[in-house]
């Protein structure tokens, strides 16, 4: 699988609230195998999530996720927000650890509890995560023994973002809504989408406990409304109610259309890639990332696909531009085995540019401190001159 | 019509919706806050550029708030009214006073008060309504503080032992007047606070510890209407029996939020007996205007914003169901249609998007003499699309306007200053109470410009003039 499909889910008619505009998605024909429910911790905590041997995970966690298998076509509730009992906190001197295992973690046969977008940043934090493959010497020892680690970055909380907290309480839920596509001022900021409309339903406010890329926030804060994009029916072909009916028909239509284009940023994104994480019986759950190209939008996610293939679950985050940058300047670094020239050659400048480049998208102290004074001394006197 | 004459008829019609369906309290979209400085705008607006027409207001059905708002108002620019207006203004004033609840007269006082209002205009209409009062001992029990504010601030002269009560309570050691005298007796003597108005049993009885059933069980026979059916659900949790409501007497609106504060299950066991309820109030809320309305199609909303606020707990899907009962009655033909909800009324329940357009195609294919839509207006699958088959239907299938089209709305919005409308071709009419919708599609062909701003003053003057006549009828019974 190459790209997200939304096949199965149908787009209705958006809502706006200020800046918000919300494109519920609805399922012809809920998928009843699955299903998922929210696993609240308890707030104000950061997380430390084992992610692999001598690595650590750390974020503030609000909620997992916990999917349920049922026998095939067997009836299934929602099971609601369930209360987790705290597990043995480790104390440190100010702030509260604790620790989650996995970033997913086989509760027992047919359960399997994940942590919403948290898998799918931990693959974009995990980039190229060991540092450069060959000891080139511009590289600092620190880099080559031990990678890029710590890396970090930053989002925000749903909560945080403007407006977005009204925007879905006074959202009214489809009955057969199975999703959501999230726009703030008409950029793409997340999509979502669970199974079930029940669990929908249960999961519509965990929207707000989610993160944000840096985007959405600051256009949350400068645009203060979007426009409602209203229906207009062409009334010289109407001549009776059957007309009328038509073409209301005919305008749901357009909107679907529309609604292609305006979530074409993420649906016609053509080489993401895919890795498995887990199976729960014929379902999987993976992730993805995007090819980083710093002229589209580049979202990272991860999905729960049946063996049909068909998008079961979705869940997205935008990166921010700056968050993009650093990916395709990691990839592009990994491809050329992280030769500073050949990497140069290969994004169209010189050595001294992507040194500078590298340096200010925060990747600095990966590069010995004489080369990098050695580019600023280069770049001042042509500067000057 | 020319332009100020018409931008004239729409603000005040904008502000007799307003003054209809506000209430200045939490909405589901709005907050509280937004409400009250929104509303308070609109009346300062409309006071200052149509003093009259703000006046004549209070003989229309508006809410007790914004009769309550505009008698403050007027009182406290009264130096800008002249003497035959100020005249005019007294009598309107001294009649709606009458009309409001004794708590909301009382605020206004209060409020006079706070602003510093007194004079001796203002002093007599104090008087006059303290005067024409039944029972001034019942008063100075029920509304204490009130009573006394008002008798400071308008130096009244209270009957009797009614000023002993208010300010000098300490000194006798027995009352003659039977209610004065429970009330004193009250604070000692668990038997005598059953004597007295729920409100104020009630903070004596917790002072006793008295345990609540026994308390409800005693008071019940105090009980006035509104507070006997705001109290069944607590009635049931703590099996008081005698609180038990009379549904045949309770008013069309008040019936449907009780019955939709029910679960649904339990509407479901009670169906007869609500159903008849709803339609009996109907009946008499349609009096002899029953069946006389012909082929009536309705689009009821019950979208998930009708589930209204905290504070105004699912007040649209109320309103609307109560306008589904009372069209019922009204009409010869009915037909009732929800957006998403199907089969008996009764069960209705708050989900769901506004897909208006829709179903108002649907609705027209009845082909009604009457289209009424109950909703709050914001038709958001999709956006605009209600407006759009109004419109189309206005000017390709029915330029005649053989079926008459009219929106009622219980919500208003805060942003625009007015209850939200479909379209421009459509009358939209702010409604709170199911009960008054008969007399307010009079008012409907007023926002659409179909009538002209002469006929807007006429229309005003013809209702002061019955709500003076019915009110010297009510004050000389």
């Amino acid at each position: 699988m190459k790209r997200i499909d939304l096949a199965g889910l149908t787009a209705a008619p958006a809502q706006t609230w200020g800046a918000v505009r919300l494109v519920p998605l609805l399922r012809d024909e809920p998928v009843t195998g699955l299903r998922l429910h929210a696993d609240v911790h308890d707030d104000g905590e950061l997380s430390i999530v084992q992610s692999g041997r001598r690595r650590a995970y750390i974020s503030y966690i609000p909620h997992a996720f916990v999917a349920t298998r049922s026998a095939e076509g067997a009836p299934a509730a929602a099971y609601g927000t369930q209360l987790h009992d705290p597990a043995v906190p480790a104390e440190s001197d100010c702030i509260r650890l604790r620790f989650r295992g996995r970033l997913t973690r086989r509760e027992n046969r047919g359960r399997l509890r994940f942590l919403p977008l948290h898998l799918a940043m931990e693959g974009y934090l995990a980039l190229q995560f060991a540092g450069p493959s060959v000891a080139w010497q511009e590289w600092t020892h620190q880099a080559v023994a031990h990678g890029l680690s710590p890396r970090v970055e930053a989002s925000y909380c749903g909560a945080a973002v403007p407006g977005l907290q009204d925007a879905l309480r006074v959202f009214e839920i489809h009955p057969g809504q199975c999703g959501m596509v999230l726009y703030v001022a008409d950029a793409l900021a997340a999509a979502f989408v669970v199974p079930h409309p029940d669990d929908y339903r249960a999961l519509h406010p965990s929207l707000l406990q989610d993160f944000y890329g840096e985007l959405v926030y600051q256009y949350a804060h400068l645009y203060p409304a979007v426009n409602d994009f209203s229906v207009r029916l062409d009334e010289t072909r109407v001549g009776s109610l059957a007309d009328l009916r038509a073409s209301i028909v005919e305008s749901q239509a357009q909107w679907e259309e529309f609604h292609r284009v305006m979530a074409g940023g993420l649906l016609d994104a053509e080489d993401l890639s895919f890795t498995k994480v887990n199976r729960v019986g014929r379902f999987t759950l993976s992730r993805f990332r995007p090819a980083f190209n710093p002229d589209v939008d580049n979202h990272i996610g991860e999905t729960i696909t049946d063996e049909a293939g068909r998008l079961v679950y979705l869940k997205t985050f935008r990166l921010s531009a700056a968050q993009t940058r650093r990916g395709h300047l990691l990839s592009q670094l990994a491809a050329h085995d992280w030769n500073l020239d050949e990497t140069a050659r290969a994004l169209g400048a010189d050595r001294q540019a992507l040194t500078l480049r590298l340096d200010r998208a925060g990747f600095g102290h990966l590069l010995r401190p004489e080369v990098i004074d050695h580019s600023r001394a280069k770049a001042r006197a042509a500067s000057r001159r | 019509m020319p332009t100020a004459q018409q931008v004239a008829c729409e603000d005040v019609v904008m502000f007799v919706n307003a003054a209809i369906a506000s209430t200045a309290q939490r909405e589901f979209r709005d907050e509280a806050g937004a409400q009250r400085m929104s509303l308070g705008f609109l009346h300062e607006y409309v006071l200052g550029n149509y003093r009259e027409l703000y006046a004549a207001t209070l003989a229309l059905d508006i809410n007790h708030l914004n009769a309550a708002m505009i008698v403050t108002n007027l009182l406290r620019h009264a130096s800008a009214a002249g003497d035959t207006q100020r005249a005019k203004e007294g009598k309107l004033i001294a009649a709606a006073l009458r009309g409001m609840p004794p708590q909301r007269v009382y605020g206004v006082f209060g409020e006079l008060r706070r602003l510093g209002v007194n004079n001796r205009r203002c002093r007599a209409i104090v008087r006059d309504w303290v005067a024409g009062r039944p029972d001034p001992a019942f008063d100075a029990v029920k509304y204490r503080r009130s009573l006394s504010v008002a008798a400071r601030h308008a130096h009244l002269s209270l009957p009797g032992e009614v000023g002993t009560a208010l300010f000098d309570w300490r000194r006798p050691k027995r009352y003659d007047t039977p209610i004065l005298e429970s009330w004193r007796r009250a604070h000692y003597e668990q038997k005598a606070l059953y004597e007295l108005p729920y409100t104020v049993a009630e903070g004596l009885a917790a002072r006793h510890g008295i345990d609540r059933a026994r308390f409800l069980n005693g008071i019940a026979p105090r009980l006035t209407d509104l507070e006997r059916i705001r109290l069944q659900s607590s009635a049931a949790r703590h099996q008081a029996g005698a609180v038990a409501i009379d549904l045949a007497t309770a008013p069309l609106t008040r019936l449907a939020v009780y019955v939709l504060s029910l679960p649904r299950p339990q509407r479901a066991a009670r169906r007869d007996e609500l159903t008849a309820a709803l339609r009996s109030a109907a009946a008499r809320a349609a009096r002899r205007r029953a069946g006389t309305w012909g082929r009536v199609v309705a689009v009821l909303d019950d979208s998930y914003s009708s589930a209204g606020s905290a504070v105004k707990r699912r007040r649209p899907l109320a309103v609307a169901l109560a306008a589904h009962y009372l069209l019922e009655a009204l009409s010869a033909e009915y037909t009732g249609m929800w957006l998403t909800h199907r089969g008996d009324p009764l069960l209705v329940h708050p989900v769901g998007t506004t897909g208006l357009g829709a179903r108002i195609v649907d609705a027209l294919e009845h082909r009604p003499d009457r289209l009424v839509i109950v909703s709050d207006g914001w038709d958001n699958a999709p956006v605009g699309q209600a407006a759009e088959v109004l419109r189309v239907w206005n000017t390709r299938l029915d330029p005649a306007g053989r079926t008459s089209i009219v929106h009622l709305n219980p919500v208003y919005d805060s942003d625009s200053f007015a209850v939200r409308r479909l379209g421009p071709q459509v009358a939209t009419v702010g409604v709170r109470d199911a009960e008054d919708v008969a007399a307010l599609v009079e008012l409907a062909r007023f926002p659409t410009g179909r009538a002209g701003f002469d006929a807007l003053r006429t229309h005003l003057a013809d209702r002061v003039e019955r709500f003076l006549a019915e009110d010297t009828q009510a004050g000389t019974q």
